[in-house]
């Protein structure tokens, strides 16, 4: 077991690491090739040579781009210095980058995006699953009736509208038309819980929705599937009350699947949620890496990037090692 | 054989049973009108191929059908004095897995694959016994699979069906089916997934296992040669109808529907020349939605236009005593075309 747990790192850390390679040759090296030069990104195309040459050395682009790379990697595992003119910033590990745009760290910028997404990805999944899932098992149990009918229309529904449209529309709806909930701004659950849950209300169901749509589908579908199986009819046979039979034997196994789903799908959130973010205005990872890609600012992009990477490996090593327990079936050897 | 004395009355009545299905192709008529009884410490067996109706018969038994809101059952099933037709859900409920238990022909898929076999014995016992606590239900669990021959079975207890072969699989899932001490036991192709050499291991347990509780039991087979190793009653089954009942020897000696003709003809024999082939039953199994009219075996009768045109048109019913049959040939007829066309061929 441990000694699977120390391979699945390795394995983990192994991808992280093409990651990085990838993207940054895609970030620094193919420019190099195409011959668009990162420098002139920054300084803009009608700047004299020696200015240009100079960001170039001072963000590191004249060296060739292997050197580049193995900076860039040292820099995240023990941290390194930018000179930028005179004085020399220190960047400490994990350093992301410097983004020579906003004169600012990568690492700490996007630390302090962490908690938002953070929020929004973790009360969204929490609704998620109950609606999706109860939604999903109540559908199976009612197969063909007015219920299960209503219930995938609404899924059907879910799947379809982008976020955009529905989290507009649920905006419209409950703040300005209702009037239920308050406009107002993103506030750290540190500061006031309270006016945290409310501002956070409406991103959650908007984005639940969507997942509870996929959810209540798939739930539906292992439902299904897994009440036609023969040790459905034998718990049956044993004489156990429906209620057990459904809730024990037939949760037990159509939920399985769902858990290698929920891992995933949280750890592709939790590197941000870019619709979310940007139709509510919070300021998180999807946000800052919108707010990037349209400065063309390379090394919060990169970062960003492999912020979500970290997230989703990571998210897929604890499903892996989860699912161990959770089916036999699977022995870790 | 006296029925009407109350200690000597059968453990088990079917009277009537009709099991339809309604789908969207059209009605399906998975059993018609079955009749059959059995007593304590007795076994009967049910032979037929796919579809004739016979596993749906053991389901209905247990009540699994209830469960199906396009299943249709009706008839009488007296069990020990109380029918189970027109009980309620929650009575046989109570009944199932207690009074009458069942074992499933596979017993890797009937088996819940995220439970340990024990726990799936313990959830057994505990639900019809509430009073026990987990120690007793436990103890009782390997207990029985110790009774059923499974080596190491307080080791055993914590492993998963999938981490047993298939013998001690379907052992496991016999003591199962046995931990609450069943009056009536239904095996439904208890051997069909197992090794040639397992399959003797089984049948001989479960033989012992019904010595040693008294058990009816109802085996459910395709394999006649299972039959005639245990059955002391032999239904046979065709389109969802008892086509030919009777005492298993007299049944193996003088087999009186041309099907279970055929059904002999099909079994290799080790005294036949390899050089003969057997002798199937031509066609395939009648649909039940559409069964033929008249005696549903005309189409692959080959002795059918033998008298007259009856059996395209009447149903025939089961008649005769202790070994009845139903067919429309006339028995000297039919004695006579056994003898002197089936017989040699056997």
């Amino acid at each position: 077991m441990l000694a699977y747990i120390i391979r699945r790192l390795i394995n983990a850390v192994i991808t992280l690491l093409v990651v990085t390679l990838v993207t940054f040759g895609i970030f620094f090296g193919v420019p190099k090739i195409t011959g668009s030069d990162p420098a002139l990104l920054y300084i803009g195309k009608t700047a004299d040579a020696a200015s240009i040459e100079g960001i170039r050395t001072k963000m590191g682009l004249a060296d060739p781009i292997l050197v580049q790379y193995g900076k860039f990697l040292k820099g995240l595992v023990v941290g390194r210095d930018y000179s930028s003119g005179p004085d020399v910033i220190h960047c400490p590990a994990p350093c992301l980058g410097y983004s020579f745009k906003t004169d600012r760290l990568v690492t700490p910028t996007l630390l302090a995006d962490i908690p938002v997404t953070l929020s929004l990805a973790i009360g969204a999944a929490i609704l998620w699953l109950i609606i999706g899932i109860s939604a999903g098992v109540i559908s199976a149990l009612r197969r063909g009736t007015l219920i299960d009918r209503a219930v995938m229309t609404g899924a059907l529904a879910g799947v379809s509208l982008p976020i955009y449209f529905t989290g507009l529309l649920a905006s419209a709806i409950f703040i300005y038309w209702l009037e239920w909930l308050p406009q107002g701004q993103y506030v750290p659950f540190t500061e006031n819980p309270g006016e945290w849950f409310v501002q956070m209300l409406l991103p959650w169901i908007t984005l639940a929705f969507l997942f509870a749509a996929t959810y209540a589908r798939l739930t539906r579908a292992n439902m299904l599937e897994t009440l036609g199986e023969d040790y459905i009819r034998t718990a049956r046979a044993k004489g156990l009350r429906e209620r057990t039979v459904i809730g024990k034997h037939g949760l037990r196994s159509g939920l399985t699947p769902i858990v290698t789903v929920f891992g995933l799908d949280l750890g592709a959130l939790l590197g941000g949620a870019v619709l979310t973010e940007s139709v509510f205005n919070l300021r998180g990872l999807g946000y800052q890496a919108l707010d990037a890609i349209r400065a063309n600012d390379l090394p919060v992009i990169l970062g960003v990037t492999l912020i979500a990477a970290f997230f989703i490996v990571f998210a897929n090593l604890l499903v892996d090692l989860v699912y161990g327990v959770i089916d036999p079936r699977v022995r870790l050897s | 054989m006296s029925v009407n004395s109350a200690t000597d009355r059968p453990f088990l009545e079917v009277k009537d049973l009709t099991v339809r299905f309604e789908t969207d192709d059209g009605i399906v008529q998975a059993v018609s009108g079955s009749n059959f009884s059995l007593r304590a410490g007795q076994t009967l067996g049910i032979v037929g191929e796919s579809g004739s109706g016979k596993s749906v018969t053991s389901l209905a038994l247990l009540g699994l059908h209830r469960t199906r809101s396009n299943a249709k059952v009706s008839g009488e099933i007296w069990l020990d004095e109380k029918e189970l037709v027109t009980a309620t859900d929650e009575e046989v409920r109570k009944l199932r897995g207690g009074k009458m238990a069942m074992i499933f022909q596979d017993p890797l898929s009937a088996m819940h694959p995220y439970f340990t076999v024990g726990s799936q014995i313990v959830e057994a016992y505990r639900v019809h016994h509430p009073s026990a606590n987990k120690k007793v239900a436990r103890e009782r669990a390997i207990d029985m699979l110790a009774r059923v021959g499974i080596p190491q079975p307080e080791r055993r207890f914590h492993d998963y069906a999938h981490q047993f072969s298939g013998g001690m699989r379907q052992r496991a899932m016999i003591a199962m089916a046995l931990v609450n001490d069943p009056k009536l036991l239904i095996a439904d192709e208890p051997t069909t997934a197992l090794d040639v050499t397992v399959q003797a291991q089984i049948l001989d347990l479960i033989r012992d296992l019904q010595e040693e509780f008294g058990s009816a039991v109802i085996m459910i087979t395709h394999d006649l040669g299972v039959v005639a190793e245990l059955a002391d009653e032999v239904l046979v089954m065709y389109g969802g109808k008892v086509i030919e009942r009777g005492p298993t020897i007299d049944l193996f000696q003088r087999p009186q529907h041309p099907y279970t003709w055929g059904l002999l003809g099909s079994m290799p024999r080790l005294d036949r020349e390899v050089r003969d082939r057997l002798n199937p039953v031509k066609g395939s199994p009648p649909s039940l939605i559409n069964l033929p009219d008249g005696c549903a075996f005309h189409p692959r009768c080959p002795y059918a236009g033998r008298n007259g045109d009856r059996s395209f048109k009447e149903v025939p019913v089961l008649i005769g005593g202790a070994h009845s049959v139903a067919c429309h040939l006339p028995p000297d007829l039919r004695n006579k075309i056994f003898q002197e066309e089936v017989a040699p061929n056997l």
